[in-house]
Parts: C-alpha cells; structure tokens; sequence
C-alpha cells in the first residue's frame, strides 16, 4: 500500500466514525423510506428525493469539507513533517473525506430499496440517483477544500464556500431565468446549454431527469438538453462536465497547497 | 548534520528571515531563542520542509532538501499545539506513522516510559492537553530519529511529564542526536542547551554557550543575559531611529 492510500484510509476511519456521517446517512435513509412508503410510486418518490439530494448534498459537502480542511490544519503540520510526498497527504484527505460522505449516502439510499424491493428498471434510476449524489460531493467538497486553502481566514474561507453553494443552488436559476427574459427575442438554445454546464447542481438535475424521461420535471435547460443533443449525448455531455467540475477545483487545489506555506 | 546557509522568508511584506547561516552538529542540544516573531517557528518550519524559503538552501545530511520529502525520515518532530484525528485512538494513530515511516520503531517503550497505557484504547477527542502532547513526544521519539526538533514542548505537560523529556533529550544527545529546541522556559535552556542561537528580527544576533552568553553580557545568570541582550537591542534600534529621522 503506498503512502496515498494509507493516508485515505485513515480520513476515511477519521470521518466515517464521527456521528455526523452516521447522522448523514441515517437522514438519508428515513426520508427515503418515508418518501417511498407513502407516495407509492417509485418514479414520483425518486424525483422528490432528487431535489433534496440536489439541495442537501451539496450543501453537507461543503460544510463538512470546510469544517474538515480547517481543523485538521494542525494535524496535516504533524503529517508534512513525515516522510509523505505533500500531494499525497491532501489528495488523501479529499478522497478520504469524499469516499465517507459518498458511503454515508449510498447507504442511506440503499437500505431503502432493498426494503422495498425494486425492480430492475428503479434500481438502474436509484443508482443514477446515488451517482448524481456522488459526483456532487465531490465537487462540493474539492471545492470547499480550494476555498480552505484560498483564505486563511476560517470565517472568510466558510463563507464563501457557502456563498458557492448558494449561487449554485438558487441564485444561479433566478439568473438564469432572468437572462433568459431580457433576451426573449433571440435564439437562446446554444447559450442556455453553455451556460448550463457552469451550474454542477443543474447538470445533475439534467443528468438523471434525461434518465427518468419526466420531461415535464425538466425545466428549460433540460428540455434543451434533450431537444439539441437527445437523451444519450445529454448525459455523456453533462456527466463529462460534472467530471470537469470535480477535476478544476481538486487539480487547482492541489496546486495551490503544493507551495504553500504551514 | 544540519547546514543552513543565508536562508530568507518573506510572508507578503514581512520580512521574517533575513539571511540564517548556521552549522548545526551531530550530539548538540540547540536552544533557539529570541522575541516573539523573531523568527524561531519560521526557521525550523523551513527545516521540516513546512516554508518553503524565498533565497538558501538547506542541507541535511548533505542531502539538498528543496523538492524533497524523503529526508524527512531522519527526522522527529513535536509541534507545539497536539491535535490529532479526532476519532481515531492513540494505538491507531501510532500505527498509521508507522504505516507511513515503514521504519523500525519502538512505540512501547515510550509509551510505558510517558505513563500512556490507560490511553491506548482512548479516541484521541478525549485525551486532555498534556496526554495529547504525551503522545506527540512518543511520535518524535518512536523511530529513533538522528534529529529530533521541539517547538515549545513543556506548554501543557506536567511537571512530571516535562521532566522526563528532558531526560530523555538528554540521554538521545548523548547517544549521538542532533536536537533542535524552541522555548521561552530560560531554566529549561540552561539545564539542556549545549549552544544558544539568539533570533532577533529574522537574523541570528548571538551564537554560543549559556555561559558564554551570560559572560558576554557581565551578568549573573541567563535570563538576566536576556534581559540585557533585549535591552541593548532596543536601544539600538532607537539610536537607528533617531538617525534616520
């Protein structure tokens, strides 16, 4: 086992025994189940557990990254001074954090279908579902682990890592919306799937809804999707571009840490 | 053993190192003193390889150690703030250094030397200060490194605890080791420092024996030396003031 693996698997202990990720995977698990049990209908249930992952998840990585990144500080001093090349150490950690987090929602999201016992064509849709989540918490938390090592300022760090996952969650829509508005008269498809793939939780949200085919549920930037690249290039489109949006912010992370000053 | 020469560091406008050469020996326990921000953090974070400094170089075992982290294994360090994964036990965490130091090492010994049995099976979250500082000297210690570095090791320890390192200090410079020691404690630097390398504004202002220093200054001991030495340079800053205005 080389250096990077051993460091993920001690993050990965680390975190993945505190309560809060049992908590994470525990909330999953209870809102699936209740979602499943009393709409009855799985494809319904599915598409109201989508957008609380959409929400939730995003927001949970970036939380848990910053929280992490801050006040494992002292300790990532402790592992510099080892023997360890430094891109392992915080590669390690991301993947670590990452691997937990993803772990706690797959198993909340799990759990849950085995209980109620899917067919064939759901659990292809629950796992997009799980995929979705779990690119999401990669990208939150690489970029919640950028923002750390931006600002060595915990307040301001915190703050503006939340304020991307705002932007991306509810600001980014409104925006949208209004551009969309303002230039009503001109042909919008090409910018909307532009702008489209700077928005990781939208892309998500296109991503399994092309799967579902609930084209009413789309939304604009969906059916676009849908009508200019079809079903199958829209996911290969926004699934390479959510893989983008995991690769910028951990590639730039790791750049900026590697000379760094502790 | 270790050969620093004309090392500078700047964070932004501060100029924190302005130019340290210094030769440290094998069997020698350095005492690095000085105000705080003089520098003394500074220095021997650039020598774990921590800063990475702005002009220099740093030799280690006349390994350059710019670009590289395998010298590292030479090397054992207790930081001043413990704090570890807060969900692993101490047993885990001993484990996962040596998982990655893949070097022989002697955890047990330490571990019953620093009274840590009780904490073995503890989540480290729950050790208080000074046990958590217990366990960062049983990770400098554990693999036998030629050069052990202490940035003020005494802050939580008991007086027990604190007595014991210094033995042990002690007793691994005399088996050959090179030890590297911040500290604000003048007694512990008069009980343990072979030489005394002063930092005053990111330059070494004086280098030498406790008692050369309290000669130098015709004083009666060392903090008094150090009272002295701080004087004279107030003073001389002011005189520098006063002429450049």
């Amino acid at each position: 086992m080389n250096s990077l693996t051993k460091i993920i698997k001690y993050s990965f202990y680390d975190t993945w025994r505190s309560w809060w990720a049992l908590l994470y995977g525990l909330f999953f698990l209870v809102i699936s189940a209740t979602l499943l049990y009393f709409s009855g209908d799985f494809n319904k249930a599915i598409v109201s557990l989508l957008n609380i992952v959409l929400l939730l998840v995003p927001l949970i990585s970036t939380v848990f990254g910053v929280m992490y990144a801050y006040n494992s500080r002292e300790f990532t001093e402790l592992l510099l001074a080892q023997p360890i090349k430094r891109n392992n150490i915080f590669l390690g950690q991301y993947l670590g954090l990452t691997l937990s987090l993803a772990l706690s929602l797959s198993l909340g999201l799990g759990i849950t279908f085995l209980l109620f016992a899917g067919t064939a064509e759901e659990s292809v849709h629950l796992g997009m579902l799980t995929l979705c989540g779990t690119l999401l918490t990669a990208i939150f938390t690489g970029l919640a682990f950028l923002m750390s090592a931006l600002f060595e300022d915990r307040v301001k760090g915190f703050g503006i890592a939340i304020l991307i996952w705002l932007f991306a969650a509810v600001i980014y829509d409104g925006l949208l919306l209004t551009f969309l508005v303002i230039f009503n008269d001109y042909p919008l498809e090409k910018a909307t799937i532009g702008l489209t793939l700077f928005n990781p939780i939208d892309l998500s949200r296109i991503l399994i809804l092309l799967r579902l085919e609930t084209a009413a549920l789309l939304g604009y930037t969906g059916a676009v999707f849908n009508k200019f690249l079809g079903t199958a290039l829209g996911m290969v489109v926004s699934l390479g571009a959510l893989l983008v949006w995991i690769f910028v912010p951990l590639l730039l992370f790791l750049k900026k840490v590697q000379n760094k000053d502790f | 053993m270790i050969e620093i020469k004309n090392i500078t560091k700047a964070f932004g406008k501060l100029q924190v190192l302005k130019g340290i050469d210094i030769n440290l020996e094998k069997g020698k326990i350095y005492a690095f003193l000085g105000p705080n921000g003089s520098g003394k953090t500074t220095l021997i974070k650039t020598i774990l390889g921590l800063n990475q400094p702005d002009n220099g170089e740093i030799l280690i075992q006349n390994e350059n150690i710019k670009n590289n982290w395998q010298y590292k294994s030479c090397i054992g360090y207790m930081p001043q703030i413990a704090r570890f994964p807060e969900n692993l036990n101490m047993m885990e965490l001993l484990g996962m250094t040596r998982d990655i130091r893949k070097t022989a090492s002697d955890e047990e010994k330490y571990i019953s030397y620093f009274n840590l049995e009780g904490a073995r099976d503890k989540k480290l979250k729950n050790l208080s200060g000074g046990t958590k500082q217990k366990v960062n000297a049983v990770l400098a210690f554990m693999f036998n490194p030629d050069i052990l570095i202490f940035d003020e090791p005494s802050v939580g320890l008991d007086p027990v605890a604190h007595l014991k390192l210094k033995d042990l200090m002690r007793e691994e410079r005399d088996n050959g080791k090179t030890i590297l020691l911040t500290t604000h404690i003048l007694s512990e630097v008069e009980e343990l420092a072979d030489e005394v390398i002063f930092l005053l504004d990111g330059k070494i202002y004086f280098q030498g024996t406790v008692q050369n220093l309290v000669q130098t200054q015709n004083e009666s001991n060392l903090e008094r030396a150090i009272a002295q030495l701080l004087l004279q340079t107030e003073k001389k800053s002011k005189k520098l003031s006063f002429q450049a205005a």
